[in-house]
């Protein structure tokens, strides 16, 4: 770090020396800022498309439960509702797996095995999600409806979650699809988070006579448990605006549901199935505002991870 | 950390390892944008000398194999250097009834598909916008239960309330005094419908408002708030959508349920008699209408749906392309394309008929084809008629 720092002071004296090196940093300054100026356009111009249904529809928008292009009355409510449940079943689904990945990963996992599943489990996260979105369409949908949604309302079927004939294309297989999708997001920042970790601590549990779990769990779980907060936040962030997959897994049904056995729709697969024939300025509005929302809460999402994370990260290299 | 000897290698740069992927990666993408520039040269070598011109459009799913299909016949007759004017390439992109209307009303397209006619308030939005019959559409009830064979009996009464969510089993007594004979299942049904914005939705909602009255007038558009159900992008997603759901039942055009090969509903017509969907019930049902109006007139009325007579097939609609009338709004217009353009609605309308029954969609009866040749010989650029040939 010392030295890095040094050699970063020391390139910018010599770059202040020749002209080619001023225009170069020049240009360069002038893209990074560009990437400033581009989210500032983007928003404002998302704005002005949005005012209309900002005017029309002010804070009801967020409150209304209907959305009727015969109408023309718009309310995201159910999107939002939607959004949250779809994330919040990744997230309880996702973090345990992931967490389970990480810990095995760092602590456990002997080198000839660690090099290629932390390969594999990252790899899963470039699969592109049309194709996740595929694959619950004719996989997971149809495993969800026979085997597994029928085995969790066997169970927790006295539930008002639970009830209701399982479908497969509904709000619990959306979920299920999304928190397979942020286990490698959750699982790479948690490993980091755990490797970050310094040995004095394993050492000192395990000199104390803990074993390898009360080790983990005391000593490296703990110390690392804001990076793995972090870790599941990043995943949250990716769930919320995850848009093909969810669009081709979630039923498409523009309204509240109780069960979530039931279709239902997020922010992002609503703006995704309807871009294309809003045919009046107010649901082009009202869709860009939709769009606007997940914006928002995409950025106060990712963040308020890269803070924690990247906060973590440095405490824990500088421990060691 | 970084020695002193490591930072001095960082500062001066390692220019021959450094630089020989990228060279490497230049040369290898120079050589695929050269095969793919020779190779679609070699592709189109007849197309050298002729000069070329583009459609756009887009719109409705349903007729979409069969513009499709019209697209590259219509591209291979007129790359032929007998035919005199340039080859001629139609962009059908099918992206549902309403997308079809808005792009056109902004004017980023040539023409639109629309299975729903202009309303009075999109008319008013984009004026002069003719209305051109291309071919006739069914809307089918298909379903997928396990027990059943195609041809369940289904009155419309029953389909809509079946789409309200009142009859909620396949055994309820609605369903069954109309198939006595027929053991139906004790189990929930689960409806699909299309998620997007789309034309077929506006005929099937029509219908339903047509023959029960409990299905409001709010519930009929391109896009209702449907109140059960699940939705499904596309005439091929809510297809798709049937065949994997158990159970389930849904509104699919015919030519989409032909092709996928699925059960659909017997529904009692007008006369009160019990019709299959298909290609002559279909035109019998088009047959039934009496006196369209004139094309740049309001359409937004015309409907074939419950149409009399004993074989008429009662969901059916026309589906129309949407052309400016004075061709000279569209930015991107000359002469030379608009002429083209005159030339392919022209035969679509005639020669294009000949591809229809193979694709399951029914030809025009000679009164639209009538019809269009008047609404075709009126399109105008700049104020001049184009002879259509």
């Amino acid at each position: 770090m010392h030295a890095l720092r040094i050699l970063r002071g020391g390139t910018r004296a010599r770059l202040s020396a020749t002209p080619g090196d001023l225009v170069f940093e020049g240009l360069s300054t002038l893209v990074a800022l560009s990437v400033v100026g581009l989210l500032v356009v983007i928003t404002v111009i998302l704005y002005l498309v949005a005012q209309e249904s900002i005017r029309v529809n002010g804070l009801r928008f967020l409150t209304d439960t209907i959305w009727d292009s015969v109408s023309q009355r718009f309310g995201a409510a159910p999107f939002i509702y939607g959004m949250l449940v779809t994330s919040g079943i990744a997230l309880l689904l996702g973090v345990p797996v992931s967490l389970g990945i990480a810990i095995f990963l760092s602590e456990l996992a002997p080198p000839w095995l660690r090099i290629p599943l932390t390969f594999i489990v990252e790899l899963l996260a470039a699969v592109p999600s049309v194709v996740y979105g595929l694959w619950g369409i004719f996989v997971l949908g149809p495993a969800m409806r026979i085997y597994i949604e029928p085995g969790v309302q066997s169970v927790l079927g006295f539930l008002p979650l639970f009830q209701g004939r399982p479908i497969g294309s509904d709000v619990f297989t959306a979920g299920v699809i999304l928190a397979i999708m942020i286990i490698p997001t959750i699982s790479a920042v948690s490993r980091e988070a755990l490797l970050a970790v310094p040995d004095s601590q394993r050492e000192a549990a395990l000199s104390l006579g803990a074993t390898r779990w009360e080790t983990t769990r005391l000593a490296v779980l703990r110390y690392a448990r804001a990076g793995i907060f972090g870790a599941s936040i990043l995943g949250l962030g990716r769930a919320v605006g995850e848009t093909m997959a969810v669009t081709m897994t979630i039923g498409n049904r523009a309204a509240f549901f109780g069960s979530l056995f039931e279709p239902g729709q997020t922010i992002a697969s609503q703006i995704a199935g309807r871009w294309l024939d809003a045919s009046t300025p107010l649901e082009l509005g009202a869709l860009v505002e939709l769009g606007l929302i997940l914006m928002l809460v995409s950025l106060i999402i990712n963040a308020f991870a890269r803070l924690l994370v990247g906060r973590f990260l440095r405490v824990g290299e500088g421990a060691e | 950390m970084v020695t002193a000897e490591e930072m001095e290698k960082l500062q001066r740069g390692r220019p021959g390892r450094g630089r020989l992927p990228v060279v490497v990666a230049v040369i290898v993408i120079a050589v695929i944008l050269i095969a793919v520039a020779a190779y679609a040269g070699w592709l189109f070598p007849s197309g050298g000398g002729k000069a070329k011109v583009t459609l756009n459009g887009a719109g409705a799913t349903f007729p979409c194999p069969l513009i499709t299909k019209w697209s590259s016949e219509y591209a291979n007759l007129t790359k032929s250097t007998t035919i005199p004017g340039p080859q001629v390439t139609v962009n059908y992109n099918c992206v549902g009834s309403g997308a079809g209307v808005s792009q056109i009303t902004r004017r980023t397209v040539d023409f639109a598909g629309s299975d729903a006619p202009l309303s009075p308030s999109e008319r008013a939005a984009a004026p002069n916008l003719l209305h051109i019959p291309e071919t006739i559409g069914a809307v089918t009830a298909a379903y997928n239960v396990a027990e059943l064979s195609t041809g369940l009996k289904l009155t419309g009464f029953t389909l809509a309330e079946i789409f309200r969510g009142t009859i909620t089993q396949w055994n309820s007594p609605n369903i069954s005094a109309d198939n006595v004979g027929v053991t139906l299942p004790a189990r929930p049904i689960q409806v699909v419908h299309r998620s997007d914005s789309s034309g077929t939705t506006f005929v099937f909602t029509s219908y339903l408002h047509l023959v029960n009255p409990g299905w409001t007038a709010s519930l009929v558009g391109k896009a209702p708030n449907w109140p059960v159900g699940i939705g499904a992008q596309g005439n091929a997603g809510v297809a798709g959508k049937i065949q994997t759901t158990p159970d389930s039942i849904g509104y699919v055009e015919l030519a989409y349920t032909v092709a996928n090969n699925m059960k659909v509903a017997q529904l009692k017509n007008h006369d009160g008699q019990w019709v299959s969907p298909s290609l002559a019930a279909t035109a019998a049902a088009a047959a039934a209408l009496a006196s369209p109006p004139p094309p740049d007139g309001d359409w937004s009325s015309v409907s074939i749906l419950d149409a009399p007579g004993a074989t008429s097939y009662p969901i059916a609609s026309l589906t129309y392309l949407l052309v400016y009338k004075e061709l000279n709004v569209l930015t991107a217009m000359d002469g030379t394309k608009a002429q083209s353009f005159v030339n392919f609605l022209w035969w679509a309308i005639h020669g294009g008929q000949d591809l229809s029954e193979p694709l399951t969609f029914p030809r025009l009866t000679t009164g639209l084809v009538t019809l269009n040749e008047g609404a075709i010989r009126s399109i105008t650029f700049n104020g001049q008629t184009l002879n259509p040939t």
